[in-house]
């Protein structure tokens, strides 16, 4: 498959790679959201962590991420764009803004939907193991 | 990751299973018959046309030669393609049991599902057409021998297609006694030879071959080229024509021959009579020394197929925890193809690999590594290197490889499909 500069880059050069700690250690931080989705007969897995501040500000994220050369520059993206953001700012990331921005072809498309859908799973996690209201409640006793 | 020697040119080709290059002697062997001796063998009253024509006879025995069958017997085809269309469409309706509309089965029709899609969809039109197909499952190490196709024959079964070696995965099927129970039952017997021919030893008699596809470009012969054994005694197989027209190739195959083309799939069968064996041996030994070095230096990698019967050039090996075009990346200067078809935007894992019961994860990340007649041991070292450390970058970005070694069991996690 052709692909662009930018998702060649991320290939080869992946930002932020790794974890907090084994599965077992992150389950025990309180500070650490974890997002692990996708299935491997698919040909994508993808695990983001996020650190969280007292702020309410993720300070650190990693990724490792099973998957296609797009899957890998996703998720690597991701986390560039996590670093620094609220909670609330990071739930906004759209699968569309990491198409736009690595250029990813058509068929590649799912690979920034896994990438947003590990966004959310990550900080769902972290919400949940600190009794927040997660968006899926908040949304549900607005109505 | 390990730089290029000096002296290795770069990227690597290691994908003769899909084509080969022309040998610089084939070529020669062709170059006077697109100028000089231009004329079309058909032109039966002229220099021009019986110096093509020639060229053809030549080439049809030196095809001959290689396979042990008479001249005769070679009907030459735009490649194995067409030669496998040919031989089942053109057998199954020659030798059906009731007409179309009978309501009855038109005849059985035995084939397998690993073999090359050229194979598998004539079949499966075939089979839309009213003719009884049974697609065999091969064992986990592929090879098909003649008990299994044994079980499956019916009374009126009338044609068994099976290929001698598999593109994939490189295994040899039992070719001489899958023949031998056809001619005892009196089925037409087919083989896609497209893999073995001009690699391995061919006595067509002697293997109770039929009907038998093969290939030029397989052979470092041109592309576009190829051709049907069909056998001419006991049994004398007829086959009903897919193309009509001037009757060439004894009405098998109407149209002008391509006579360049045929030259140069003469002149490589030639050569690959004479060089095949010290070729075998050759790359026999560096496929070993691919295999070996890669499966001591990693875990949980795995040669697909049986280790034994197998073509001495093809290896195709899985690679746990990492994704197959992820591979395939950052191996590119190694030309090779992947069991993943990413590539193609199907995202589908090997078809072959899955009919074998390779588990997804696995078939989503295999490289099939095909050497040929001027593979280099440098080269194949350079590429041990490059695959070594690229399956381990991977498997530091993959958090499978992370849970494996945690000791988490990956087929008991519930994941999220999508």
């Amino acid at each position: 498959m052709a692909y662009g500069p930018k998702i060649i880059d991320h290939y080869e050069h992946p930002r932020n790679v790794g974890t907090f700690g084994t599965q077992a250690e992150i389950k025990q931080r309180k500070d650490i959201g974890v997002g692990l989705v996708g299935a491997p007969e698919c040909g994508d897995v993808m695990q983001l962590q996020i650190k969280v501040g007292k702020d309410g500000v993720i300070e650190d994220a990693k990724f490792k991420t099973f998957g296609c050369g797009s899957a890998i520059a996703s998720s690597s993206l991701a986390t560039e764009w996590l670093k620094g953001k609220k909670l609330d700012d990071a739930a906004s990331i759209k699968n569309t803004m990491i198409v736009e921005e690595l250029s990813l072809p058509p068929v590649k498309i799912h690979c920034s939907v896994l990438a947003e859908d590990a966004i959310h799973a990550a900080i769902e996690d972290y919400k949940a193991k600190n009794g927040l209201a997660s968006e899926q409640a908040k949304a549900a006793s607005a109505h | 990751m390990p730089s290029a020697p000096q002296n290795l040119t770069l990227p690597i080709y290691l994908d003769h299973a899909a084509t080969t290059p022309c040998d610089p002697r084939v070529v020669e062997a062709m170059l006077p018959y697109f100028t000089t001796i231009f004329g079309n063998p058909g032109s039966r009253n002229h220099r021009f046309g019986w110096e093509a024509e020639a060229g053809v006879d030549k080439a049809r025995a030196q095809v001959a030669e290689l396979i042990k069958a008479d001249e005769k017997e070679i009907i030459f085809t735009s490649g194995a393609t067409e030669s496998n269309n040919l031989a089942l469409r053109g057998a199954a309706l020659m030798y059906e049991k009731n007409p179309q509309g009978s309501g009855k089965p038109r005849g059985h029709i035995i084939s397998c599902i690993i073999e090359h899609k050229a194979v598998l969809d004539p079949c499966k039109r075939l089979q839309k057409e009213g003719f009884d197909v049974t697609f065999l499952e091969p064992p986990r190490d592929g090879v098909l021998t003649a008990e299994m196709v044994k079980a499956a024959l019916r009374d009126d079964t009338i044609l068994v297609s099976i290929m001698w070696a598999n593109n994939e995965i490189g295994t040899i099927n039992d070719i001489r006694a899958i023949g031998e129970l056809c001619k005892s039952r009196d089925i037409i017997f087919h083989t896609d030879a497209t893999q073995w021919f001009g690699k391995m030893p061919i006595d067509a008699y002697a293997d109770n071959v039929d009907l038998m596809s093969f290939s030029g470009h397989k052979i470092y012969g041109p592309k576009g080229v190829g051709g049907l054994f069909v056998r001419r005694k006991r049994p004398r197989v007829r086959l009903t024509p897919l193309v009509d027209g001037g009757g060439q190739e004894r009405g098998f195959r109407s149209g002008t021959l391509n006579v360049s083309g045929i030259v140069g799939l003469g002149k490589a069968a030639e050569l690959a009579g004479r060089e095949m064996s010290a070729d075998a041996i050759r790359l026999g030994k560096l496929r070993k020394k691919l295999e070996d070095s890669i499966t001591s230096r990693l875990d949980t990698c795995a040669i697909n197929g049986n280790r034994d019967k197998r073509l001495p050039h093809i290896t195709n090996i899985s690679f746990g925890f990492v994704e197959g075009e992820s591979l395939m990346m950052a191996v590119k200067e190694i030309a090779c193809s992947s069991g993943s078809a990413c590539t193609s935007a199907s995202l589908e894992p090997s078809y072959v690999l899955k009919g074998l019961g390779v588990g997804d994860d696995l078939a989503h990340s295999s490289l099939r590594l095909s050497l040929g007649r001027w593979t280099t041991e440098q080269e194949v070292d350079y590429t041990i290197e490059k695959i070594v450390a690229a399956v381990k970058k991977l498997r530091d970005l993959s958090p499978l490889y992370d849970m494996h070694k945690e000791g988490i069991d990956l087929s008991k996690v519930e994941w999220a499909h999508h």
